[in-house]
Order: C-alpha cells, then structure tokens, then sequence
C-alpha cells in the first residue's frame, strides 16, 4: 500500500491527479448539488455521472492515442474517422439491423483508416503529423459523401443502447471505455507489447538492433487508434440519434492530445501512462462542466480551459520547476 | 619564414578532459597542408579553435603575423579563414546564388537586394572553380561534389586566405575527387593556404605538401610529405609506445584455437556498393577475431552488413553451414548473433528504460510478444548479470541513461549474453570508457571467448586488438586487405599491412 502511494506521488502525472482532486473540492464546495447523485428508476444521475459519462469517448480515444504518442507519432484523423464511423452505422442503423451488422462495419472502416496511417507512417516513412492530417481532411469528406451532405437520423433502441442504456445503475458507456482500458492495459503490460512500444518511441535505431519491427509496432498502435475512434463515433452518434458528417468529433482528435499530454506521455515518445490519460479526459470534461455550472458564457470556456492547460503543463515542466526554484533560492539569499 | 597562419601551443581543456596540449600548426603560403590523425586525435578540436568556434583556449594564433581572437566562425571568416565542414553549412532549399551570399547580399537603394549582381558575382566566383552552373537552381538539385565546391566558393568570396577542408573528400567518387583536387591545386596557386583532413592516406600523398600528425591531443610533428613514408606516418598517428605498453600488460597472449572443419559463420563475398567491397570471412566458436583499420576503413560497415543492419547487394552468409536470411537484425539475432554499435549512446541503449528492461529486451524481442518474461524472471536474469558483470549500478530500476559509459557497455553486452548467442559482434567497445573499465571490458570477451563464443572485435587501438585476438582482418579504403593470425597478428605487422595496402587498390572510392 505504502509503495503504491510512493508510485502514484513519483508518477508523472501527479499534479494532474492533484489538480482534479482540487477541482472536484472546488466544486463541491462552490456548486450547487454538484455531489449529489440521485436514484431514479435505479439509474444513478448527478454531475459526477454526467462528467463520467460525457468523457467516455475523450478516454476512448485518449487510450489508442497514447500508445500512438508512446511511439513518437501523433494520430490527428480520429476525429474525421467518428465521422467516418457514425455515418456508416446511421446508415444502417436506418436498415433495421441487427445491432452487430451496424457495430461490425464502422469498426472495420475505422481499422482500415487507422492501417492507412499506419502504413503512411511505418512502411512510408511519412512524418506522422502529415500522414494523419491526409485522412484528417478526406475522412470528414467521405462521410459527407455518404450522408449524402444530410444529417441522417435514425430510431434503433438496440443501437441507442450504447449512450442511453444503463447496467447495474451506471451508463453503458463506462463499462465499455473501462472495458477496452482493461484490456489494453492487460495487452500492454501482460505481454512485452507496451515494453516494444516504449522501446521504438525511446529510440527507434537501438530497437531495431535488438531485433524489434518498429514499423510493426506503429502499424498495430495506428490501426489500434483508429479502432478506439471508431468506437467513440459509434458512441457520439447514438447520443444525438443520427450521424452529422460536419459536427461530430470535431475538434475533439485535440482533446485526445490534451488528455493523453495531461496524463504525463511525452510528445517525443517513451514511456505511456494509459491511467494518466483517463485523468486527463476527466480534467477536460470537469473543467467544462464547472465553467458551465458557473455560469460562463460558452465561448469563454475555451480561455479557461486554455488557462488551466498552460497552468498544468507548466507545473509538470521539470525545467520550469528547477527555474523557479532556483529564483527561490536567489530570494532567499538576498533576504 | 613567414607563415600565414601560425598557432603557437594551442591547448584547451573540457571538464575532465584535456582535449589538447601545447600544439603547433604552422601554414604557409601557397601550400595545401593535411592535418593527420586517428579518431580523438584533436584534429577537429584545432580546426574549431582556427575557425573561432572553441573559446578561450590556450596559446596564440596569428594570421598574416597578427595576432587573431575571432570568437566566431563569422569573424574567423570575415578575418579570413573559412571552413568547409563535412556536413555542408548550406540550405539545400534555396538557390546556388542565395547559399552563396546569404547574410552578405549586395543591396541596391532602398535595402532592395541587388539579384542581378548576385547572379554575376555567383556566376563569376564558379568559373574560378571551373564550375558553369545554373546559379538559380535550387541547391540540392546538385551533386554532393557541387555543393562542396559551392561550399568552397562562399568561402573565396570572403576573400579567404585560408581554406580548411574537414573531409571533404568522404562522400565524393574518383572522378569527382580528382576534380577537387584539380581545383585545390588552383587555389593554391592562387597563393591560399589550404588545411586538408582526411582519413584517405592514398588521397593526403596526392595533394599535400606537409602533414601535421596528432595523437591524444598531443603533436606528434611538423612532415614533409615527399620524406614521409608510409609506415612513418602511420606509427605517427597509431604511436609507437602501443608495443612497449603491450609488454607491461600481463595479457596471456591466446593460443589459435585448432580450426574446425565447419566454421560457426562464414561469410562469402559479402558486398555493399558503395560501403564495403566483397570480402570473405570466417568466425569459429571460441575464437576472437579482430577488425584492424583506420577510421572510414571498412571495418564498422562490415559489421553492420554481417549483422542485417545493411542488407547484402551481394553475397552470402552461412551458419553451420546453412545460408541463413539477413534482411534485418532480427534475422541476425535469431541465427544467434549480437551486436554492440560504435555510437552506444544512439543505436545501443534506450535510455530512459531500466537497466532491467534493456538486458531483457533482445531476449524478449526474440521471444515475441505474447511470450513475455514474468516481472520475476527479468528480475532473476537482470541479478545475475549485474553481479555477474559487476555493473555498477544502485539497482535494475535505474534508467540506463545514468549510468557510466563502460557500465552502459556492459548493460548492452549482458542485453546479449541473455539471448541465446553465438557470435558477438563489439565495435569499439571500450571507446570512451576509463582505464579500469576498458581493461574489465577486454577480460570479459577473452573469458566469454574461452567459454565457446566466437567474438568479433573491433577497435581503433591496435595494441588492444593484437592483445584480444587471435586472429585480426585488416581493412583498408573500404575493403578487407589481409588478415594475420597467431603470432604474426602483432601491431607491426597490421601497420606495415595498412601502409602497404592492396596494389591495385590506389584509394579508390567505390
């Protein structure tokens, strides 16, 4: 027990565990019923369960976006590869199918974008930000293409079970992130996987010598990504009912990022903490559920979140730590 | 006699290093001067304090009898020494004219850059190099060999007095070294003092008029090429003193081990265009073999090719007799081989993972994914070698990047050790490490060696070849020239070998 606390306190994401803790006391203190959970029809509602629930498609991709990072590489399409995904599910979910022939293709689609990238970056030799901006752009175009420049809405309750169903109390959804998380988590650390991945993001030449296929290993974590985005887009698509080619992920390929550089994985690759991402995706959706229980115009959360982020990075910079420590002790020795 | 540039005990100290002691260069007018020495001799640590790149140091340097201080290589080069680097300090993206006079562009009125006088005065500066170019080509459009001359033009238009050429010749073909060499003699001509380094004896006899040798930061002496014979100037730049040390050392020399009928791994005509010519070798267990040769001889890139670094264009590879694949290092490693890289720090460790982790890791990756070693087991495996190997290190946690630079050698090797090896391959495996280390390091492959492992041993240090191997292939320009076994392998021989050379081989770049 003891050692476990020395690990989380040692961990790179530390401070963003520390900083959550004092959002959610702030909160607690200072918004209105913000810890109530309350049972109706034995579902469990409150703030906390809408924050869990709205960050269930950032941890998603916050998960394949991580062992990207992990391998120095940076995957921007997730974002085009929901809308990708959604339209393909809204699509047939408007067939009257069965749940598994609307979830299985999407899924495929998303696996095929995600070994586009992956071959772009690992057999190409591509730079990964310009191979995943390719299919960050076409992707939204073909799913235009396939709504047919429509929003298509669609009723399937089987489907919709995804965001609207509950199990034990809890939303669906959770289950399905903290499923994949456990899994990957399994798959990197109970097989030498996550060691390879660390080892190419480290330093992809003396991996090579020691007999590791870094083009292997990124082709996995790209397809793996795209994965985890199709499963995000099959989520945020039954929310609203329908597939918005134009509006759906946008942006949100940068929330991974954000969760993922939060969670303590360095952009230049190495080490992963795939627990540091989910706090990272919790930081992102508790800060945007404060602003708003504030009261803050919604354009305005932008320059918080903004704020916050600077804040954060700046207190895991290990050389701004050492600046302002020494500009303490500069202090103290002219006091 | 009046030099144009004279640098009078030059000596400069890094933290803990003393990189160079109390040297001479002197450089006359009119003469193309080679600066010899092997890797770590100093000879790149002069030319960054001629050219105003190292600062302070010791000693003075006077040019045209006046005493200089650049502190930069701009100031060097507006005083009037300019350096060509290895590495060109040219922007590839922009036009031959641009790279020429950038940052002393002619303007006309209003700060306007005057395009027309640039292209004439480019145009004007090439013919002196009897290069007729298009100036408004993007650089990289052309030739390595023309961005070199480029390269020397920028520098005649800062009216260079001195020109210093940092191996300008590792990357050129025969032809295209000839016509450098056609266009030095030009320029010296034209009464330039020029500093030529190159690791190409064939090339320095062709074009100097003197050598200055150093070695271990230290001036070994002023030569007279003409007067200088081969095996001289190698004893000047490898040291005579190896063979007086080498008997102090209380190293028992090895005995051949009986040849065996199949060789563990045998190597036919291995070929690489362009890096190694085609070469036989053969590696028996229980036997080191070592790799004699200057700096850019050969031998590293031999390595490589016989590990899968760089595939075959050419030739075979045999493992008990069979043909095995070399595609990549996997491949190699599987046939039981290991390979410690020259450049430790970028192609041997990963740096920010454990100790623990980097000795498991060639084992695991051997083993696969999904055969991963239990947490117990890394740390039984990584135990035993840090004791076995006494890698000084606080425990297997510790990031690798921390440790010593011999205790990182020994974390790679153990990293082999743990697979299931046969044949190891060490390039310059002691480079940079202290005495005590380097001399652990050498027991460590004579013992792995007496327990049946066929050894591979590369170094730039022939007494530290001769006193390990039993056997030693010599390498020079790039292909194997001789090997020497038992008690021929001594340091005498394998210079008299690299002076000697191949007859017919006459420095030729392939």
């Amino acid at each position: 027990m003891k050692k476990f606390a020395l690990n989380i306190i040692r961990s790179p994401y530390f401070w963003s565990l520390v900083f959550l803790a004092a959002l959610f006391a702030f909160n607690l203190a200072f918004t209105e019923r913000f810890g109530v959970v309350e049972v109706k029809d034995g579902r469990l509602y409150g703030n906390i369960i809408d924050i869990l629930r709205r960050s269930v498609p950032t941890m998603l991709l916050g998960t394949g976006m991580t062992l990207v990072i992990a391998t120095g590489g940076i995957d921007l399409s997730v974002g085009a590869i929901i809308a990708v995904a959604g339209a393909i599910a809204a699509l047939l979910a408007r067939g009257n199918f069965h749940f598994m022939i609307i979830v299985l293709p999407p899924l495929l689609a998303a696996a095929v974008a995600g070994c586009w990238n992956g071959f772009l970056v690992a057999k190409a030799g591509i730079q990964p930000f310009v191979a995943t901006l390719i299919l960050m752009v076409s992707g939204r175009g073909v799913a235009q293409l396939l709504c047919g420049g429509q929003i298509i809405k669609f009723s399937h309750p089987a489907f919709e079970y995804l965001s609207a169903g509950y199990v034990f109390g809890l939303p669906f959804g959770l289950y399905l992130s903290a499923g994949v998380l456990l899994s990957v988590w399994l798959l990197t650390r109970r097989t030498a996987l996550g060691l390879f991945i660390e080892s190419v993001g480290i330093n992809p030449v003396a991996s090579r010598h020691v007999g590791i296929s870094a083009s292997r290993i990124k082709l996995l974590v790209y397809v793996f990504s795209g994965i985890c985005a199709g499963m995000a887009g099959l989520v945020l698509t039954t929310e609203i009912r329908g597939a918005d080619a134009n509006n759906v992920g946008l942006n949100l390929e940068l929330d991974a990022v954000l969760a993922t550089v939060l969670g303590g994985t360095s952009m230049t690759g190495g080490k992963f903490y795939l627990a540091g991402s989910v706090v990272g995706a919790l930081i992102i959706q508790t800060l945007t559920t404060t602003i708003l229980a504030r009261g803050v115009a919604r354009p305005a959360t932008l320059v918080v979140k903004a704020f916050v982020v600077i804040l954060i990075s700046l207190i895991q910079s290990p050389s701004f730590r050492a600046q302002v420590l020494r500009m303490g002790k500069a202090g103290e020795a002219r006091a | 006699m009046d030099y144009l540039l004279e640098a009078l005990g030059i000596g400069i100290s890094f933290p803990g290093v003393r990189a160079l002691g109390r040297v001479d260069f002197r450089l006359r007018r009119g003469e193309i001067h080679a600066l010899m020495g092997q890797n770590g001799a100093g000879k790149s640590t002069l030319l960054k304090i001629l050219s105003g790149v190292y600062r302070p140091y010791e000693g003075r340097v006077l040019l045209r009898g006046q005493e200089t201080r650049a502190s930069s290589p701009t100031e060097a080069q507006r005083a009037g020494i300019s350096t060509v680097h290895q590495e060109l300090n040219l922007i590839p993206t922009l036009s031959v004219a641009e790279n020429l006079f950038l940052g002393i562009q002619p303007l006309r009125a209003m700060r306007q850059i005057d395009w027309k006088k640039i292209h004439k005065e480019a145009e004007k500066v090439l013919s002196r190099l009897n290069l007729k170019i298009d100036v408004s080509e993007q650089l990289n459009s052309y030739s390595v060999a023309v961005q070199q001359l480029v390269a020397i033009a920028r520098a005649l238009l800062f009216s260079a007095d001195v020109l210093i050429l940092d191996e300008p010749t590792s990357s050129l073909d025969k032809e295209e070294v000839s016509n450098l060499f056609s266009v030095m003699r030009g320029l010296k001509a034209d009464g330039l003092g020029i500093v030529f380094v190159t690791h190409f004896l064939d090339q320095m006899y062709e074009i100097s008029d003197r050598a200055t040798v150093l070695r271990n930061g230290e001036l070994v002496g002023e030569f007279e090429v003409a007067k200088l014979s081969r095996i001289d100037l190698i004893t000047a730049m490898v040291g005579e003193e190896v063979s007086a040390r080498r008997a102090e050392e209380k190293f028992e020399r090895r005995r051949v081990a009986a040849s065996e009928p199949t060789p563990l791994l045998e190597v036919r005509e291995a070929t690489r265009f362009g890096a190694v010519a085609p070469f036989d070798l053969s590696f028996n267990r229980g036997e080191v073999l070592g790799f004699a040769g200057l700096l850019g001889s050969g031998r590293s890139e031999a390595a490589r090719l016989i590990f899968g670094v760089d595939g075959l264009d050419r030739g075979e590879v045999r493992m008990d007799g069979h043909v095995i694949k070399l595609s990549s290092p996997h491949d190699a490693i599987a046939a039981g081989m290991g390979f410690c890289p020259e450049d430790r720090k970028t192609e041997g460790i990963i740096g920010a993972l454990s100790v623990r982790e980097n000795i498991i890791l060639a084992l695991q990756a051997n083993r696969g994914i999904f055969n991963r070693l239990s947490r117990a087991e890394q740390e039984n495996i990584a135990e035993r070698f840090i004791s076995s190997l006494s890698i000084k290190t606080p425990n297997g946690e510790q990031a690798v990047r921390n440790l010593s630079g011999g205790n990182q050698q020994k974390v790679i090797i153990a990293r082999w050790l743990a697979s299931n090896l046969r044949l190891l391959i060490l390039d310059e495996p002691t480079r940079g490490i202290d005495v005590a280390a380097k001399t652990e390091i050498q027991k460590l492959i004579l013992t792995l060696a007496d327990e049946g492992l066929a050894v591979l041993f590369i170094s730039s240090e022939l007494d530290e070849v001769t006193r390990c191997c039993q056997r030693v292939a010599v390498w020079r320009d790039r292909r194997k020239i001789g090997e020497l076994s038992g008690d021929d392998a001594r340091v005498e021989n394998i210079m008299e070998t690299i002076a000697r050379g191949r007859e017919e081989s006459g420095g030729e770049n392939i």
